[in-house]
């Protein structure tokens, strides 16, 4: 890319539009009662109803449909009085049925928004709908050199995906972002993220696949107020990579436009090792999926009394947790706003419910544990240390059991074993030394093996007996307080401050 | 009604053809055509009698929110699902590769 991301934010206003689509966590599937387990052998979750086969039924999951109803709630949505589901044909080996079991035009949940902060500003993204449909089958491409679909000899299909319950999320067109949309659209995946993962609905691991994202994008004339054609980009599967792909999507689009030419209406896929985008399918024929109403499935009506049920079951959302938090850790907008991208709130909260100081908390999961997260690319909560653990630790520093340094190399032995703190501290023998005499011989030897020194702290040179402090605190492997190995050394000199 | 029902072209009846991935020839498409929109104009013929107080339906029964149960029930077992499969491969059905259509 040649072009200056701030040039193009200057000539052009980015229009942007995200599709999610977020697997429910039901024990059994949409329309039958196969299990939904996550890496189970494959074709072993499969029945009649999700194979397709002639004259089998399927019946709604009520689960499915509550799950639905409230995530349209968390969304601020209306939720349809009355729906029904559709059937949307075509032919591809993912779906054994030749036909997906979908909503088209009488989607469960319309009309809501969601609020997302971005530096400092917050921007309200509009929910066009919230459907409900059923998963397909996982294709395994087999031969070609990627793994990809093109060049590939033949496919392998495993249904056992095929019929787990399906939610798809579809935001209006976000205007007016500028040149935060590469953040503004990675804040609303994150932010549903979190509310769906709050309502107990999904377990949105994106790397699983059980929440997937699709990016639209669109470059129009700054000021003009005239959409460009927009494309759709796929494959986009981290919270980073939303980021990345609007941000490559809006630099490639811009290029082409400033030469003249114009953007095809296309599926782009985006790809994680370049950060750019590559051509899929062309969208100029618009795809006729000849939807008709699912005759095998009677409407939905929800009554009223039920989701008014739902709505007053709906847990404290994470806007609301992040308000109360806040001002109960006693902490800046500033403050929140970082932890809220560093992913930590939920843990410094954690951290703090079992015992901890909020400042302390604050720093640990900010702090050392963010750079070992980043080391290895995730989100800190995702480390293999729990916030019971850190408050323990945090704890232990506190009443002088550790130094910091003994504290952080208290953690690596927790990620490295998997083991508990006091174990890792026992075992790998990490608590300070307080036992005077150690601390005594230790200055003692300390003061024979560097004579030198000794002698300019007796003659008055106070500051040189830093030096000795660092043999002592060397022997005893930074397990020792440093200040009281500095008292026991120079009453050991008889010097005095 | 029956000067305004619906008619279906030939061109229609090609490119429902296509999406149904039926091989139909030139002569087809003349017969087919005529055909359909035979059985069109029969089906429409409903919309004679229906009366205004009669709702469009897309259901014979009067029913809503038939719902199961969230739970897992016992899947078929795995031999016997391959065994319906043309071809396998690795516990999966393997299928002719994919034109036209990058994932």
């Amino acid at each position: 890319m040649t072009l200056n991301y701030d040039d193009v934010v200057t000539r052009y206003d980015p229009v942007i539009g995200l599709e999610t689509h977020v697997e429910l966590g039901t024990a059994s599937k949409m329309f039958c009662g196969c299990s939904t387990e996550f890496g189970a052998p494959a074709n072993t979750h499969t029945c009649p109803v999700c194979l397709g086969l002639p004259g089998a039924l399927p019946v709604a999951n009520a689960s499915a449909i509550e799950y639905t109803i409230r995530i349209g709630l968390a969304l601020n949505c209306s939720i349809a009085s009355w729906c029904r589901f559709a059937r949307k044909n075509y032919f591809y080996p993912d779906m054994p049925k030749n036909f997906q079991t979908s909503q088209y035009d009488e989607p469960l949940c319309v009309e809501g928004y969601l609020d997302v902060d971005v530096q400092g500003n917050t921007y309200r993204v509009g929910i066009e709908r919230v459907h409900l449909e059923e998963d397909t089958g996982k294709n395994t491409h087999v031969g070609g050199a990627t793994g990809r679909i093109h060049g590939a000899e033949y496919s392998l299909v495993d249904y056992n995906r095929a019929g787990i319950p399906l939610v798809e999320i579809v935001t209006k067109p976000v205007e007016g972002t500028g040149e935060l949309a590469p953040e503004v659209a990675k804040a609303y995946v994150t932010e549903l993220r979190d509310i769906l993962r709050t309502l107990g609905v999904s377990d949105v691991r994106m790397e699983q696949g059980s929440l997937r994202c699709d990016v639209n994008t669109s470059l129009s004339l700054a000021g003009s107020g005239v959409w460009g054609t927009r494309t759709e980009t796929k494959n986009v599967n981290s919270l980073r990579s939303v980021e990345r792909a609007v941000r490559s999507e809006m630099l490639r689009q811009a290029e082409i436009l400033d030469a003249g030419g114009r953007i095809k209406q296309e599926t782009r896929h985006f790809q994680e090792t370049t950060g750019t985008t590559r051509s899929g399918r062309s969208k100029e024929e618009a795809t006729d999926y000849r939807y008709f109403p699912e005759p095998d499935l009677v409407p939905l009506a929800p009554a009223p009394e039920w989701v008014a049920e739902i709505r007053g079951s709906l847990p404290e959302l994470p806007a609301a947790r992040r308000t109360r938090l806040q001002a109960e850790l006693g902490l800046s907008t500033e403050d929140l706003q970082q932890m809220v991208n560093a992913g930590v709130v939920e843990a410094v909260a954690s951290t703090v419910e079992a015992g901890a100081a909020a400042g302390e908390a604050r720093n640990w999961w900010m702090g050392y544990l963010a750079q070992l997260a980043n080391a290895r690319d995730i989100e800190a909560p995702a480390l293999p240390i729990t916030p019971v653990q850190v408050a323990r630790l945090i704890a232990l520093v506190s009443d002088g059991t550790l130094s910091t340094a003994l504290a952080r190399q208290a953690v690596d032995g927790v990620l490295e074993t998997g083991a508990d703190v006091d174990e890792v501290i026992a075992t790998r023998g990490l608590a300070m030394v307080s036992d005077t005499s150690a601390l005594t011989d230790a200055a003692d030897a300390a003061i024979a093996a560097n004579p030198d020194v000794a002698e300019k702290v007796r003659g008055g040179k106070v500051a040189a007996v830093g030096a000795l402090v660092g043999a002592v605190m060397k022997a005893t492997r930074g397990q020792a307080d440093a200040a009281a190995v500095r008292t026991i050394l120079l009453e050991r000199l008889s010097v005095s401050e | 009604m029956s000067d305004d029902r619906p008619t279906l072209t030939r061109h229609e009846v090609a490119h429902l053809a296509n999406l149904a991935r039926l091989a139909v020839t030139e002569a087809e498409l003349d017969l087919f055509a005529g055909q359909l929109d035979v059985i069109l104009g029969a089906v429409a013929r409903i919309g004679d009698v229906a009366a205004a107080d009669i709702p469009p339906t897309s259901h014979a029964v009067p029913l809503t929110n038939v719902l199961r149960p969230d739970e897992v029930r016992p899947s078929l077992p795995r031999d016997e699902v391959l065994a319906a499969a043309p071809s396998v491969e690795d516990y999966r059905f393997r299928v002719p590769r994919i034109l036209g259509e990058e994932e």
